[in-house]
């Protein structure tokens, strides 16, 4: 869920608008044009073992301290945390790191957000690892088998925006996730790495776990405030954001996982070489986890923009069946677009590149479809995850998607005019844009996306109804 | 949700908390600031003041954004979305209820964008909403009903209603008096946030999510307020309503007469809705000043209370004491025989907690013209010193509205939560927003907010206006007040703050009668004149064997029982009268429906009595009546407004010699809600109150 839910940062250009100046920074609209622009290498990927950030990310090494400290982590933290805030974020905005969350909203300027004047408040950072996004399980590798990544993360971000304390909210599943990172900060607050004059720097910061309970809703940032400030996760109205009024009323800035813990890797190896891979714009590394019907399902780090084909064929062993074989995608978690087939052959892995495609990489969770698929019935599934998680807070999500959810299910058995495959197409639209927080958005485009893709078998299923039962109730009545 | 919890914690932690907040969290106009932002609802230029929202900027051009969760006097949800509108440079609709302007925003509310909104919104709120507008009483006053006429789709494609239905959703019991139909909720969370943020009590809330979502109390209890019957009013559809008043009118069949209520000393601003010459309900009408729009639950609700224990006709006892029904004529002339047969120093006249100024005067010019000076009004107050000499020493002289502006109030003696529950709600919306302080000297009660216990020992303050002690009480806070008054850089704020506690008593000190009965009593009256007295000062025992006891009034309760005859007057609906409140504020009742039987307005049956006793009261009519009283004082027609009282110094010289040791314990009538509900004449002859307290107590037996 995370950040896919925060995807409607990007799209509003109100939120901007409330940072005042920034606001000229503004590289939101022009992203999705400027994708032509030369890009310095011809071919992405496979990305070589030297420039992984994530060495542990199958847990055949030690997770504990002990072996994050051979693979490098916590080193020279100290003089890292040195620099000081404005050459920490300075390095991020080399890096063009973007939130590895969903939205994609640039983690320096994110960061840089932080640094206004204080008015006397603390700051907090809060690290969103409620991973509950379908097909999503990228950060729960990071924290059962590379936590301190996550841990020494938290410390130098938590210097970059001048937090006091980091408050790490954990999906209440991932139980031996929440253990692991536990020890891990334990260990760090043990070995003087955390807690007062953290890593002897001078600098005192504190990481806390608070664990879920299970709804998906509380990885949208704000719902999340609100769940750890001990209240029913339900998202808040922004303006104001959490980086004005966040964590109990103070300034907070919301990351995800991956986000916080690949930073400590740019600031050591320095923001350029994180920016040397992928298409401009969309640079660095990235977790891919491919599901669904592969050979091999995995969860592996590769550049970004890498061609999804080539990605699945790499990594995941390719589609059961040979890509032929192939139906959809589904290329950034449940709440992004699907994509047939004939757009999964050139599609290009980053967050323009789906763009262009009508999706949106969101958290980069590729799920496969073959032709065993039922198309209608797998996109039905994901509207019902999403009317059983919405918080019903606000009229279009509350009333909207659960709509969504009869239509779409009597689609599946084809009980229904084909009239309302228009209709279907106009409520998602009056849900999407309309709501408190994107959760109504990511119920709405898998909808779009299958309309858009796959009318054709809509069609088919409602003939084929009309054909052995009669036409539709659906039909005389609307 | 609710953002309270979070303001206060801001408030706790951070000096400059004003700050940050200023942008949302309150839809209070923002105090002027010297800067303005311009912008522009549908190309027409507006000023606002920086933070305020959307929705307010184009109400100020006369444009209305349509809403349903959004209220000015509650915190921002921003949940409907009804009220999203186009921003020229936002790709997205607007919440207009939430987002604060920005300078050169161009704001179009008549967009196609704007329009397919509001549309698509709507279609949503209905695709669950029961179709059941013929049977449901919000009809006709329905926001939903309304704003699904301007902005609504004309046909509907809800086609999975033949499918699968629409969501139901059970029923809740929250007490007496409001009716829930949950189905028809539209989730937006009006009476949740008027329940914690003005009525203080945090049973509402919202339990499961998405569709499941309910609003409710968790585990089924009473609403246990005091102002609980607001969120009828509040909630824009049918989902809670009035149970009194269920399936009773249509708006459009009744008439609306605005008036003022009179069961507690707030005078709050009514409309009294009637048809057929019955008063079928009463709802609140905006004042500023004293009571927004709320309306407490007795005031609201005590209304069925006026067509039953009703004095329709004159009486008088017979030879073996029952009281019969008889002639206005026989009634008046043995009541103008023991009138003027009566020893003027035994004459006694007693007003009750409900009369009306014109009567007050009527009969003190009668009772004087008599010779007697023995007026008396039921409620004590000190009199010595200043005594009731100076205006300010009993008035409310902060104004209700102004509590809002302390910073920290002292509370002696009194619950002003049942004495006065709108008083409370201002002091508590004082200590939610501004971070007033409240103290309280007095038996230890819930006011719905934080205070500091200070004791209820009398030595700690040293007053009680209900005790034996009370005028070295009084004088002691009027000591207190005027020490405190020296300190202060505004000289304008007035420190020293009286509560009366019924709508007659201001009037009555006004016009010259002595709060209480205790001396009048002890030297043995032969007549007693109680117009409208029923609290039980006055009763049989205290009385000579051979006292005639006349009672002038409109309900039969205590007065009535022990009268020789009975004269049936007009209650406050009932009659063109004055009223002066608790800060001294003059306002009128209007007749919304005529007294019932042979019941008269009350000062021309006074006027009737003179006649027969042969001292004819000057005047013939109300204006005359009017025009005595303001003979006696301008204030008393002073429709609307409040005087200023600035004796203070005055009072406290007077009351130098007052300042003597006192003991003693405060103590208050009122403690519990049980006991708010039944307190007067009418709200005792109410069946509706009676359910009330039969509710809280079975609620207080309840494990929750």
């Amino acid at each position: 869920m995370a950040g896919a839910l925060a995807r409607v940062i990007q799209g509003t250009k109100s939120h901007l608008g409330i940072v005042g100046p920034l606001a000229n920074i503004n590289n939101v609209p022009k992203r999705f044009q400027n994708t032509e622009a030369p890009p310095a290498k011809s071919q992405y990927g496979p990305l070589s073992d030297c420039d992984r950030i994530f060495t542990n990310l199958y847990g055949r090494h030690d997770w504990r301290l002990s072996g994050a400290l051979k693979r490098g982590d916590w080193y020279k933290t100290k003089e890292i945390l040195n620099m000081g805030s404005d050459w920490i974020i300075g390095e991020l905005k080399t890096s063009g790191l973007r939130g590895r969350g969903g939205a994609g909203f640039p983690t320096g300027m994110k960061w840089s957000f932080m640094n206004k004047p204080s008015d006397g408040r603390p700051k907090y950072l809060v690290v969103n690892a409620d991973e509950g996004e379908p097909g999503t399980c990228k950060d729960r590798e990071i924290m059962r088998h590379d936590p301190h990544k996550l841990v020494e993360g938290c410390l130098i971000a938590g210097r970059a925006i001048g937090a006091r304390a980091a408050y790490i909210y954990i999906r209440g599943e991932f139980y031996n996730e929440a253990s692991n990172l536990q020890v891990a900060i334990a260990e760090a607050y043990q070995a003087g790495l955390l807690g007062k004059n953290a890593c002897s720097s001078g600098y005192d910061f504190d990481v806390f776990v608070h664990r879920g309970a299970g709804a998906y809703i509380c990885g949208e940032e704000t719902a999340l405030i609100e769940s750890i400030e001990g209240k029913q996760g339900k998202p808040r109205l922004k303006p104001p954001f959490p980086a004005d009024i966040g964590l109990f009323g103070c300034p907070t800035t919301v990351n995800n996982v991956e986000t916080i813990a690949c930073s400590p890797t740019i600031v050591r190896r320095g923001g350029s070489w994180f920016a040397s891979f992928g298409r401009t714009r969309n640079s660095g590394t990235k977790l891919f986890n491919i599901s669904g019907h592969v050979n091999t399902p995995c969860t592996v780090e590769e550049e970004m923009s890498i061609p999804l084909k080539y990605l699945i064929e790499r990594h995941a062993g390719g589609v059961i069946g040979g890509w032929e074989n192939l139906l959809a995608i589904i290329p950034g978690g449940s709440s992004t677009p699907l994509m047939p087939k004939h757009v999964c052959e050139t599609a290009i892995m980053d967050f323009d590149g789906l763009v262009a495609c009508q999706s949106s990489l969101g958290t980069a969770a590729i799920i496969v479809m073959d032709k065993s698929t039922d198309i209608v019935k797998a996109i039905a599934r994901l509207i019902m995850f999403y009317k059983h998680e919405s918080c019903g807070q606000c009229t279009p999500c509350r009333e909207g998607v659960s709509w969504m959810n009869k239509i779409m299910y009597r689609f599946v058995e084809g009980n229904a005019s084909v009239k309302e495959i228009d209709m279907l197409w106009e409520i998602s639209k009056q849900i999407e844009g309309h709501t408190i927080c994107a959760l109504g958005d990511g119920a709405a485009w898998p909808v779009q996306g299958l309309i858009r893709h796959f009318r054709p078998e809509l069609e088919r299923r409602m003939q084929a109804y009309a054909c052995a039962y009669g036409p539709s109730r659906a039909e005389r009545l609307y | 949700m609710l953002r309270q919890p979070l303001c206060r914690a801001l408030a706790l932690s951070s000096p400059a908390r004003a700050v940050p907040l200023a942008s949302r969290s309150y839809s209070n106009p923002v105090p002027a600031e010297p800067e303005k932002v311009e912008v522009f609802i549908n190309d027409k230029p507006v000023y606002v003041a920086p933070g305020t929202t959307v929705l307010q900027a184009a109400a100020q051009v006369g444009v209305e954004i349509p809403r349903f969760c959004y209220h000015e006097r509650l915190a921002v949800a921003g949940n409907c979305r009804m009220c999203l509108v186009e921003v020229e440079r936002s790709p997205k609709p607007v919440a207009a209820c939430a987002m604060p302007v920005m300078k050169g925003m161009r704001v179009k509310t008549d967009s196609d964008l704007t329009r397919k909104a509001r549309e698509g919104v709507m279609e949503f709120l209905l695709v669950n909403h029961p179709l059941d507008c013929p049977i449901c009483d919000q009809g006709g006053e329905c926001d939903l009903q309304d704003q699904s006429m301007a902005f609504g789709s004309d046909r509907s494609r809800f086609t999975d209603v033949h499918f699968s239905g629409k969501r139901a959703v059970e029923d809740k019991d929250i007490g007496p008096l409001i009716k829930t139909i949950m189905t028809r909720c539209i989730h937006c969370t009006r009476c949740i946030r008027f329940a914690s943020e003005v009525a203080g009590v945090d049973d509402f809330g919202t339990t499961g999510r998405g569709t499941d979502m309910q609003v409710g109390t968790y585990v089924e209890k009473m609403l246990l307020s005091e102002l609980s019957g607001n969120v009828i009013d509040l909630c824009p559809v049918g989902a809670l309503t009035s149970k009194p008043y269920s399936f009773a009118a249509r708006p459009w069949e009744t008439r609306r007469i605005d008036s003022v209520d009179v069961l507690d000393p707030l005078g709050s601003n009514i409309v009294v809705t009637t048809r057929t010459n019955e008063v079928l309900r009463i709802l609140p009408r905006t004042n500023e000043e004293i009571n927004e729009e709320w309306l407490s639950d007795k005031s609201r609700f005590a209304c069925d209370g006026l067509k039953r224990q009703r004095l329709v006709t004159p009486m008088m006892t017979d030879s073996r004491g029952n009281l019969m029904p008889v002639d206005w004529e026989d009634a008046i002339v043995a009541a103008a025989r023991a009138l003027r047969d009566c020893p003027p120093n035994k004459l006694l006249a007693v007003a009750g907690d409900m009369a009306d100024a014109e009567s007050l005067v009527a009969l003190k010019d009668l009772v004087n013209r008599l010779g007697s000076e023995n007026t008396c009004t039921e409620q004590y107050f000190p009199l010595d010193g200043a005594g009731i000499d100076l205006r300010s020493s009993y008035l409310c002289n902060t104004k209700i509205a102004n509590v809002e502006d302390a910073d920290f109030v002292l509370l002696i003696g009194t619950n002003v939560r049942f004495e006065a529950p709108l008083l409370n709600a201002r002091i508590r919306k004082a200590y939610v927003h501004k971070d007033t302080d409240v103290a309280l000297i007095g038996p230890k009660v819930d006011l719905t907010y934080d205070y500091m216990h200070v004791g209820d020992s009398a030595s700690v303050v040293k007053i009680s206006p209900r005790g034996p002690e009370g005028s070295a009480l009084l004088a002691y806070t009027q000591e207190l007040a005027c020490k405190l008054q020296d300190k202060l850089q505004d000289k304008e704020w007035k420190v020293l703050n009286v509560l009366q506690r019924t709508a007659s008593q201001v009037a009555a000190l006004d016009l010259g009668y002595q709060p209480g009965v205790g001396k009048a009593l002890q030297d043995g009256p032969k007549v007693v004149y109680l117009l409208g007295a029923d609290s039980g000062v006055v009763s049989r025992d205290q009385l000579p064997k051979d006292a005639f006891v006349i009672y002038q009034g409109h309900h039969g309760d205590a007065g009535a029982a022990m009268a020789d005859v009975v004269l049936p007057g007009a209650a406050y609906t009932e009659k063109r009268a004055t009223f002066v409140n608790a800060e001294g504020r003059a306002q009128q009742t209007l007749v919304a429906v005529a007294p019932p039987g042979m019941a008269r307005e009350d000062w021309k049956i006074i006027r009737a009595l003179s006649e027969v006793i042969g001292e004819r009261l000057p005047y013939d009519n109300l204006d005359e009546v009017r025009d005595r009283l303001s003979e006696i004082s301008p204030a008393l027609v002073a429709y609307g407004d409040v005087q200023e009282n600035n004796y203070f110094a005055q009072a406290r010289a007077l009351a130098q010699s007052l300042q003597k040791p006192v003991s003693g314990k405060l103590d208050v009538q009122l403690k519990h809600l049980e006991d708010f509900f039944m307190t007067d004449t009418i709200s005792r002859a109410s069946p509706t109150m009676a359910k009330c307290i039969q509710a809280v107590l079975k609620q207080k037996d309840s494990p929750y």
